[in-house]
């Protein structure tokens, strides 16, 4: 075959099929890309994971001790805290892997192709969804090796994990739109992050509210990361809180009405430029 | 029915900010042939291939390529442009055959129409022995080569190559003319950028001077040099040397008007095919025993047209241009 030839007339043809197909195949294909370079970059998934890691055991052996009125073994009050806080960390790659993709050109490249546009934000979120739901795999096997012991039924915990990975889409879509917002990679890294700090600590998830000064609180108690928490604790230990429950799935879905929209718009600002 | 120009724009304008990135810009190329886009640092050739690519709206101005609006055609033209912009758009993480399979992929290629795709093209490219291997280890030219066969999965009748050289070492860069004019050989419409008159003159038909944002002159590339000056000799008598009759001797060769400089003892001649005549030039010199401190033959620069058409040397920009170089494989490299 003539090598020439081959280049320049092929008979290629894309396949005709209804546009949203090809969104959600667009999504999966960027999607299974950004799944493909995790184990090629395996510092970034070591670190994502060993931080939790550390934290389990930080507060399991270091503060479990001197912290009182959990109503249940440290360990299985923290655990809750834990997967939620690690979801909610690891939901910032989504704005700094855009962000890297931005810097690179990469982003670029897929504008130049007739493919979805939303596929570069739908395939982002979903493949830090799938991260995430392996961390919690990884997380759920720590907390048992220090003495965890889940209770209730099975199906709860399964809710309890369809609440975090859920939480993990919506804060995806936050991270997505700080991503695009800033201007560099470092700026998406420590935008994304700093302001997570404050609001998973100043929480109910590693500790019970109750000794709080009044006015942290009022904050502590009312704020999406402690209600998400509360939810995931009842449904892992057999309490569970409709109320909270109801109060999280309000608090993602909310987040995701008004951060879609805005991650879309800070994207399409983005790369008008 | 009239046969359209493959590129044709027209009073393209984009600002950012303080700056006036292009400032109505004119561009045109016949199908099948290759469009030389020269100009310096800054001179607005990223933006124009931008906004051509859809990438990016002009402020003012419209474009077609390929018959399709660049604006309100966006969709459809992208499935019959290929670009391979400024720095390499490929991903470091992934193996070469996986970069291109993807892009097939999101070309809407079935898969294994893809697969094949992303075969033909790597062993087009010489990349079949890297192919399994993370873009991150590959060289500069590799990446510029992946880059270039993904921006041919499907075949574009119309390409865009900014500054498909830059940063490219002399080997890799005549490998990348040969693939340039190859594509063009089978009938692909190029737009290419470049910051060398040499470029220009080996791939382009027509070329289009650009600065500060609009073409301030254009033709073939004999067109510019005629304005310019084409190749010349230039040669520099030694003390003592005789250089009236270095004059005598050299006329012959000269294509016009030589340059005397007598007290530099500097003698500029304009050539046609330097290289050709270099041997017998030092013979003849050297025949009629005329001492020499120098003897070269100097090609027009970028710089020499940009003095001929404005009287001013190329003004480089500092490079503030953009952060999103910042890191990347391929440093700018200018000379
Ligand atoms: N995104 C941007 N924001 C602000 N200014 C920009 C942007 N992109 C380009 N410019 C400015 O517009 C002008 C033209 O830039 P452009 O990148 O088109 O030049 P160029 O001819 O491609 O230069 P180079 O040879 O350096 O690649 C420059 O002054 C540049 O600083
Ligand atoms: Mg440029």
């Amino acid at each position: 075959m003539n090598m020439v030839e081959s280049i320049t007339r092929p008979p290629l043809r894309p396949v005709e099929r209804p546009r949203f197909i090809w969104a959600i195949s667009d999504a999966l294909t960027l999607a299974e890309r950004n799944l493909r370079q995790i184990p090629r970059i395996p510092d970034e998934l070591i670190f994502s994971t060993i931080q939790p890691v550390i934290f389990v055991l930080l507060f399991r052996y270091v503060f479990g001790g001197a912290i009182t009125g959990t109503g249940t073994s440290y360990v299985n009050y923290l655990m809750a805290g834990i997967f939620a806080q690690t979801v909610i960390f690891g939901s910032t790659s989504t704005g700094i892997g855009l962000a890297n993709d931005l810097q690179r050109g990469l982003i670029d490249r897929f504008r130049s192709l007739p493919m979805a546009k939303s596929a570069v934000l739908t395939g982002r979120t979903l493949s830090d969804l799938v991260r995430n739901a392996f961390v919690i795999i990884v997380m759920w096997t720590v907390g048992l090796l220090v003495g965890f012991q889940p209770q209730g039924p099975v199906l709860n915990w399964f809710a309890a994990a369809g609440l975090l990975l859920l939480t993990s889409f919506a804060f995806s879509w936050i991270s997505a739109t700080i991503g695009m917002a800033v201007s560099t990679v470092e700026a998406a890294q420590s935008a994304g992050f700093i302001w997570l700090f404050p609001l998973t600590f100043a929480s109910s998830a590693f500790v019970p509210t109750q000794t709080m000064p009044d006015w942290l609180r009022a904050f502590a108690e009312h704020q999406p990361v402690s209600l998400i928490v509360n939810a995931v604790r009842g449904l892992l230990l057999n309490k569970p809180d409709f109320t909270t429950i109801w109060q999280s799935l309000a608090w993602c879905v909310g987040i995701l009405i008004v951060f879609i929209p805005l991650a879309v718009r800070a994207y399409n600002n983005r790369t008008a430029r | 029915m009239k046969s359209e120009p493959a590129i044709l724009a027209e009073g393209l304008q984009k600002r950012y900010g303080q700056t006036q990135a292009l400032a109505g810009l004119d561009l045109r190329a016949e199908a099948g042939t290759v469009l030389g886009v020269l100009g310096p640092n800054g001179a607005g050739k990223t933006t124009a291939v931008r906004i051509l690519t859809t990438l990016l709206k002009p402020d003012a101005g419209h474009a077609r390529v390929a018959g399709l609006d660049v604006v309100r055609q966006a969709n459809q033209l992208r499935a019959r442009i290929g670009l391979a912009g400024q720095y390499a758009a490929v991903d470091e993480n992934l193996t070469g055959v996986e970069n291109l399979e993807m892009v097939a992929r999101l070309y809407h290629l079935r898969g294994r129409v893809a697969r094949q795709r992303a075969q033909e093209l790597l062993a087009r490219f010489d990349l079949l022995d890297a192919a399994r291997r993370v873009v991150k280890t590959y060289s500069g030219g590799m990446r510029r080569r992946l880059d270039l066969a993904a921006s041919l999965i499907m075949a574009p009748p119309v390409l865009f190559l900014d500054e498909p050289t830059t940063g490219l070492d002399p080997r890799s860069r005549l490998s990348m003319w040969d693939i340039i004019s190859g594509l063009v050989s089978d009938g692909t419409t190029v737009l290419l950028t470049t910051q060398y008159l040499e470029e220009a003159d080996q791939l382009a038909n027509q070329i289009a001077v650009v600065d500060h944002g609009r073409v301030i002159a254009s033709g073939t590339a004999d067109d510019l040099k005629r304005q310019v000056g084409g190749e010349r000799f230039e040669i520099t008598v030694a003390r003592g040397g005789d250089l009236t009759a270095a004059i005598d001797v050299l006329r012959p060769y000269s294509q016009g008007e030589m340059q005397i400089e007598a007290e530099r003892r500097h003698i500029l001649v304009p050539v046609a095919q330097g290289a050709q005549q270099l041997a017998a030039v030092v013979r003849d010199l050297d025949a009629a025993r005329i001492p020499l401190d120098d003897l070269s033959l100097r090609r027009p620069t970028l710089d020499d047209v940009f003095l001929a058409l404005t009287g001013s040397t190329a003004t480089v920009e500092p490079d503030n241009q953009q952060q999103r170089g910042a890191g990347r494989p391929l440093a700018r490299s200018n000379t």
